[in-house]
């Protein structure tokens, strides 16, 4: 069981890499749609193992993850009419150093952050969330338009969400699907909000809207 | 010294070339070609060695050097990679580094023969091979320090040796990583289709054949040979980890080793028929890649 959950943990920090390095829009909600879709098994391999409540949980994360937030975004980027590529303000082989470089903190921090981990199932969950965490992080702050900033935000939720299985083993299932309908929320409303930058200015580059006058 | 060693030191340097021939047989099959013969390279080499050489009036003794030293430096490496579980003909304490080194001596001598021909296209050929074997030779490195860390041995006939299927259950993240970062790596070191293509005759894409255009004759044939070697060697890495069937016997072992660089040529020619070369500009994210693989796997390993 353990690794299978390790297995699912270096998925995730290769799609955290690989967000990092590809230039393709459609690439990168496929990889996050994939992150958060092996994400999603993780709470079967947990340590109270498959029962109602994971395997619920499970199919809600999945059917979420895999198929309604890529959906979303793939029409947003559709509607919008916007290049297919990232436009990136660091570059992307300096995005891949960036991107290691996280991935190093994150397993130095990981290693010593004094948390109440012993029911975690795996080591490399802790390191493997906060590496998500900082990856969505950086993609939020280095990449021009408005949807990857979306992927960072997800690539984000999908780190804290393999912390919290990591660190509280017990969450309430109401809270992670309470969790879950403000993610979808927030990203429907983020989809709306691209399609009317868009239709308003031509192109979505959330960098020019600091320009805006009050 | 062992006659294992000698044995498989004597199939290399024999079926090296053969290498290049079933690449370029699988691309012909793609192609829809009937391709040329299987033994295309040994006979090509043949009638470079019949041949003389022509020296052109700028260059100097470097470039008369450049090919020997470089295939006397592949004769040397290869004679400490194992294939497979079977040991290889010398080993000692961290011999991996002085055949990454060894492999550099290599290439630097090909490189300071293509600068000695004074060519403007052989320099470009020598930047962009040195630019892009910086990126691959840490990928390499790191790979072997993540599996030696993970079966805790440092000679390379042990470390590739302890890869078992007993391994693999354990840390197949790791194996797994690593056999992608070497992948790379052996596609980038032996000029093939991502990052260059050995088919081209265009100077200006070319990477490694732009560095050898000046070598006739026997010269050539150095060269040539020295790639096939190379090609083995590092196809001994990735297959090392792939095949891991370690019986102790010498007929199984041999059997999936060699079954393994077949299949690694067969996967090469593959690789090279479904897929275009990378733009310059992006074979260095290409190898950046599998320099994070390699440290993934290192980070695994060592948590």
């Amino acid at each position: 069981m353990h690794n299978t959950t390790d297995n699912i943990m270096a998925v995730l920090m290769l799609i955290n890499l690989a967000l990092t390095a590809s230039s393709r829009l459609n690439l990168c909600i496929s990889l996050v749609s994939l992150q958060g879709v092996a994400l999603g098994f993780l709470p079967l391999f947990s340590h109270n193992g498959l029962n109602l409540r994971t395997a619920f949980l499970a199919v809600v994360v999945v059917a979420m993850k895999g198929v309604v937030f890529p959906r979303l975004l793939m029409r947003a980027v559709r509607g919008a009419n916007v290049r297919r590529e990232v436009e990136p303000f660091v570059g992307y082989g300096a995005s891949i150093l960036v991107g290691i470089l996280l991935l190093g903190i994150s397993f130095w921090v990981g290693n010593r952050l004094p948390l109440p981990v012993s029911a975690v199932s795996s080591d490399l969950v802790v390191p493997g969330a906060i590496g998500a965490i900082l990856t969505g992080l950086f993609l939020l702050t280095s990449r021009k338009t408005a949807v990857t900033q979306v992927m960072g935000y997800l690539v984000m939720e999908n780190g804290i969400a393999a912390f919290g299985l990591a660190v509280v083993p017990e969450v309430p299932m109401l809270i992670e699907l309470g969790i879950l309908l403000d993610i979808f929320v927030g990203v429907f409303v983020m989809a709306i909000v691209i399609w009317h930058i868009s239709r308003e200015f031509d192109h979505m580059n959330a960098d020019q809207l600091s320009a805006l006058k009050g | 010294m062992n006659w294992e060693g000698i044995l498989i030191y004597a199939i290399a340097l024999a079926a090296a070339p053969l290498l290049v021939g079933v690449i370029n047989r699988t691309k012909a099959y793609f192609a829809g070609r009937c391709g040329q013969p299987l033994l295309q390279t040994y006979h090509d080499l043949a009638k470079l060695l019949r041949k003389g050489a022509v020296y052109s009036g700028t260059t100097t003794w470097v470039f008369r050097a450049g090919p020997i030293i470089s295939l006397g430096a592949a004769l040397l490496a290869l004679a400490f990679i194992p294939l497979g579980g079977i040991p290889a003909l010398f080993s000692f304490n961290g011999d991996f580094i002085l055949v990454a080194y060894l492999l550099g001596v290599m290439r630097f001598f090909t490189v300071a023969a293509a600068l000695d021909t004074g060519s403007s296209f052989e320099g470009m050929g020598a930047s962009r091979e040195v630019q892009f074997a910086a990126m691959a030779e840490p990928s390499l490195i790191l790979g072997v320090v993540a599996v030696a860390r993970g079966t805790g041995e440092l000679t390379l006939t042990n470390i590739l040796g302890a890869v078992s299927s007993d391994l693999w259950l354990a840390q197949g993240t790791v194996l797994a990583l690593v056999i992608m970062a070497w992948f790379a790596v052996f596609l980038a070191e032996n000029s093939r289709i991502p990052v260059d293509d050995p088919n081209t005759h265009l100077e200006l894409t070319m990477i490694h054949e732009v560095m050898v255009l000046d070598h006739g004759g026997p010269d050539f044939a150095f060269v040539s040979y020295g790639a096939a070697l190379k090609m083995w060697i590092l196809g001994a890495f990735v297959v090392g980890l792939l095949a891991p069937v370690r019986t102790g016997q010498i007929l199984p072992d041999l059997a999936a080793g060699l079954a393994g660089m077949l299949t690694l040529a067969v996967a090469v020619g593959v690789v090279e028929s479904t897929m275009a070369r990378l733009r310059l500009v992006r074979v260095p994210h290409l190898l950046l890649a599998a320099g994070a693989f390699s440290i993934l796997a290192l980070l695994l390993v060592m948590r």
